[in-house]
């Protein structure tokens, strides 16, 4: 009798599900929906896909070593508070602001990166922590208030290059940064073999509080990043700024093959499960689906997903089971 | 030939038990070394103190004609001594090429921004794969080749880490007769080298078809390290049996009946067991032999319904279950001892009554509200660690952690009572347990017995088999490959069936 996990068709569709659903979804939006397949309709999907799509570029890095940033959309949040008081405060320019929101974003991916090497507290306790952490101290310094960005913000948010707006270019600069350093350094391969198997990675002679302090730091970076790209498109930054992205983030990873057991993921990946939540989103809106259907809706794309990893992790438990007997032999 | 590694009387002990003891081993350049002896002789605590796992009490170790002591894995392969393992060491998600360089890409580019050279990685890799007869692309992922490639890969990464030594720990458990045959031309090809090589090996034919010398352990002890023309099949179990059985088992107490309560027939799992078919009676103790990897663990989660079987079936009592879970196991009357009782049978950091009241927890809970009623709980628990004689402080308060090996196996053995299982499943029930300790949970096997249930009991120990059981089957590759009954139990004839080399002195299946 030939197993379902043996069969090619079966591997071939769980292995491309969020393709076959990206596709499925999208035709089905461009056939029902009016004006869903335009470009200026495509161009602003991928727009507002751009801040999540950053963060589940950083969180990919995160989940490729079997851990977790919950703390990324607080971390998007602090970063723009503290970017935006200072540029108030001191009247320092666009590109200075973008550095500190930056810096911010590191520095609170390395506390992360330390609770968790040094402290050893797991990943998803330490990021808890840090969630409610980062919005208690951004609530703190701007005592609550929402904080508006210095106009000469919005001439550097509504930058294009070709047609294409600014925040794509910049998650298309982080893509490709992330897309080189996984396939193309040291670093990225050790990742992937932190998260394979970290007692192995620690006999083979990896640093592998190293690499897993690298992750969460990027993961911080590129939250930073996300949040003062969004606060430059609003130029405001409310107490619920970027609140939630961290679900969104976690859901286009792992919509797009991102284990959450480690090991097995990709950039580029995170950007389609990216832009196939956005899509998801604004072609019910285009539908006019009732606004209090769509987060259900949203549920059930993110739940076939998640399912579809556990079936492909139980096929890979399987294919690498250790045998005892070698029955092939007898033939 | 030079000696390139010896140990000068290695001596470990884990928790008072002497796992290797006084040991002296030379290894050559340019030799294969086989390394035998029954599980628990020690090899691998021998294996492990060489490769920085575990330190040693005493003794030193001299590796290139200087001192020798490695602080962890990578001081070992620094040194330049590399494992083979029978569980392989590599990342299954990455390419051949980057297995083998994962701690030291070659690079190239400017300043901090370094690149991993492809081509130069893979060019390397081509040339080492070649050494090893690996003709694959050093592309592929690792999780797409066999087996028996991968071994090929561990090999080829020891060479590119010039290592002298090479240690093979069971390498051909995995492997087909073809993949055999090519590692073993490999292990002589490294040896007409000059590399020295340690092979540990449970198939003795291979062992006297490619070493050059053998050492033989059991008990910690090294029994004998001499010329493979000094040894037949033999000598070397004669030298891996040894001692006497002494006053190490209590007196059975009980005779099994013929009334069956539980009925394996013909069960396969792919690549797993073949064919079981075998029956345990009331009252009966029924012992399941096998070497490691023999498919005896495996065999008995199937039967408690841990894992899935492709054919076959299995009756317990009158109740036919195609397929059952642990949970029906339970409420059929099957308990599972587990081989490792810290990690799957107890909850180490949980006072020992809750631990006891596990499996029951629901037949303590006061209907409607299902609250567990915690004095109904304890006196329960309480009692059966009075039947079992548990040395331990309040149970209320005292953790699992805190008590000995022994008494930790019955606290596992009482929750099991509390649900009064007709169908024991002990698997190493006795592993890791000081000698008094093993004698009364000997007896308490004895017991269940003699109240009418049966118990399979799994070992690696032969003799407490003989000592206490009323049959044994020996199991080899997921086959039952012989059954002895209490006339015909010697270490020998059941040794010699686990290493399927019962053809030589008539098959007794």
């Amino acid at each position: 009798m030939k197993q379902l996990y043996e069969n090619r068709y079966y591997n071939f569709v769980i292995n491309n599900a969020t393709a076959i659903l990206f596709v499925i979804i999208f035709a089905f939006f461009a056939l029902t929906a009016r004006n869903f397949f335009s470009t200026d309709n495509v161009l602003s999907i991928i727009k507002n896909a751009s801040f999540v799509g950053m963060l589940a570029v950083g969180m990919t890095f995160v989940l490729l070593t079997a851990g977790i940033d919950l703390s990324v959309g607080s971390n998007m949040y602090l970063s723009a508070v503290v970017a935006g008081l200072l540029m108030r405060a001191f009247e320092i320019p666009v590109g200075m602001g973008l550095l500190i929101a930056v810096g911010v974003g590191a520095l609170y991916g390395a506390f992360n990166a330390f609770c968790v090497v040094k402290l050893k507290i797991i990943p998803f306790m330490v990021t808890l922590a840090t969630l409610v952490m980062g919005r208690g101290i951004g609530t703190f310094l701007t005592e609550s208030e929402q904080v508006d960005f210095p106009e000469r913000v919005n001439a550097f948010g509504q930058l294009r290059f070709i047609e294409i707006p600014m925040p794509v270019i910049v998650f298309l600069l982080i893509l490709i940064a992330a897309v080189i350093i996984l396939r193309f350094t040291p670093l990225g391969r050790q990742i992937y073999a932190v998260g394979n198997d970290p007692e192995a990675a620690k006999k083979a002679g990896i640093n592998t509080d190293l690499v897993i302090s690298s992750v969460y730091i990027i993961s911080g970076i590129c939250a930073g990043l996300a949040g003062f790209i969004l606060a430059s498109q609003v130029m405001r930054v409310d107490r619920s700024f970027g609140e939630q992205y961290e679900f969104d983030a976690i859901a286009a990873a792992v919509l797009a093959g991102t284990s959450l057991f480690g090991g097995r993921g990709s950039a580029i990946g995170a950007v389609f499960g990216a832009i196939l939540l956005q899509m998801v989103e604004t072609g019910l809106v285009f539908r006019n689906v009732n606004l209090y259907l769509q987060p259900m809706v949203k549920a059930v794309v993110i739940f076939i997903a998640v399912f579809v990893d556990s079936l492909r992790t139980a096929n890979l438990a399987r294919l690498r089971r250790r045998f005892i007997r070698s029955d092939e032999d007898e033939t | 030939m030079t000696i390139i590694f010896q140990t000068d009387k290695l001596t470990k002990s884990f928790y008072g038990i002497t796992a290797v003891n006084e040991v002296s081993i030379e290894v050559k350049k340019g030799e294969i070394s086989g390394l035998i002896g029954q599980n628990g002789a020690g090899k691998s605590t021998l294996m492990n103190l060489i490769g920085g796992v575990v330190h040693p009490d005493e003794g030193q170790m001299r590796f290139h004609d200087s001192a020798y002591a490695p602080r962890n894995p990578s001081d070992a392969y620094n040194a330049g001594i590399a494992f083979i393992h029978q569980e392989l060491n590599l990342f299954t998600n990455l390419s051949i090429a980057e297995n083998i360089f994962v701690d030291n890409f070659p690079t190239r580019g400017f300043g901090p921004f370094q690149f991993i050279d492809r081509k130069k990685l893979n060019d390397n890799v081509r040339d080492i794969l070649q050494q090893v007869g690996l003709d694959i692309d050093p592309k592929t992922t690792v999780e797409e080749i066999s087996p028996g490639e991968r071994q090929l890969v561990e090999i080829a990464k020891a060479l590119y880490l010039d290592a002298e030594l090479i240690i093979f720990d069971e390498p051909t458990t995995s492997l087909t007769a073809r993949e055999t045959g090519r590692l073993f031309e490999i292990m002589k090809q490294l040896r007409d080298e000059g590399k020295a090589i340690i092979f540990i090996s449970h198939i003795l034919k291979d062992v006297i078809a490619l070493a050059d010398t053998v050492a033989v352990m059991r008990d910690g002890v090294l029994m004998a390290q001499e010329a493979v023309e000094n040894f037949d099949i033999n000598r070397m179990i004669n030298l891996m049996v040894g001692r006497q059985l002494e006053q190490l088992y209590p007196p059975k107490t009980t005779q099994p009946t013929e009334i069956p309560l539980l009925t394996v027939k013909d069960i396969s799992a792919k690549g797993i067991v073949k064919d079981i078919n075998f029956m345990l009676h009331r009252g009966e103790v029924l012992g399941l032999f096998g070497l490691m990897g023999s498919g005896r663990t495996e065999l008995a989660r199937i039967i408690y319904g841990l894992d899935d079987y492709d054919r076959g079936n299995i009756v317990i009592g009158e109740k036919h279950s195609r397929k059952h879970s642990a949970r029906d196991s339970i409420k059929n009357g099957v308990a599972f001892v587990t081989e490792n009782r810290r990690e799957e049978g107890l909850l180490m950091s949980i006072n020992i009554a809750d631990n006891i009241a596990l499996v029951r927890l629901p037949r303590f809970t006061n209907t409607p509200l299902q609250i567990v009623d915690g004095k109904r709980l304890s006196g329960a628990a309480q009692r059966a660690a009075s039947v079992l004689q548990l040395k331990s402080g309040d149970i209320n308060t005292q953790t699992a952690k805190a008590l000995s090996g022994g008494n930790q196996q019955k606290v596992v053995i009482a929750k099991w009572l509390l649900s009064e299982p007709r169908v024991f499943l002990m698997d190493e029930p006795t592993r890791g347990i000081d000698v008094g300790a093993k004698y009364e949970i000997y007896a308490i096997i004895d017991q269940l017995a003699a109240s009418g249930s049966g118990v399979l009991v799994i070992s690696s120990e032969l003799e407490e088999l003989i000592g206490i059981c009323d049959r044994i089957l020996v199991m080899n590759q997921g086959e039952i490959v012989g059954e002895f009954l209490p006339d015909e139990f010697s270490e020998d004839l059941i040794l010699r069936a686990a290493f399927r080399e019962h053809e030589q002195v008539g098959a007794p299946a």
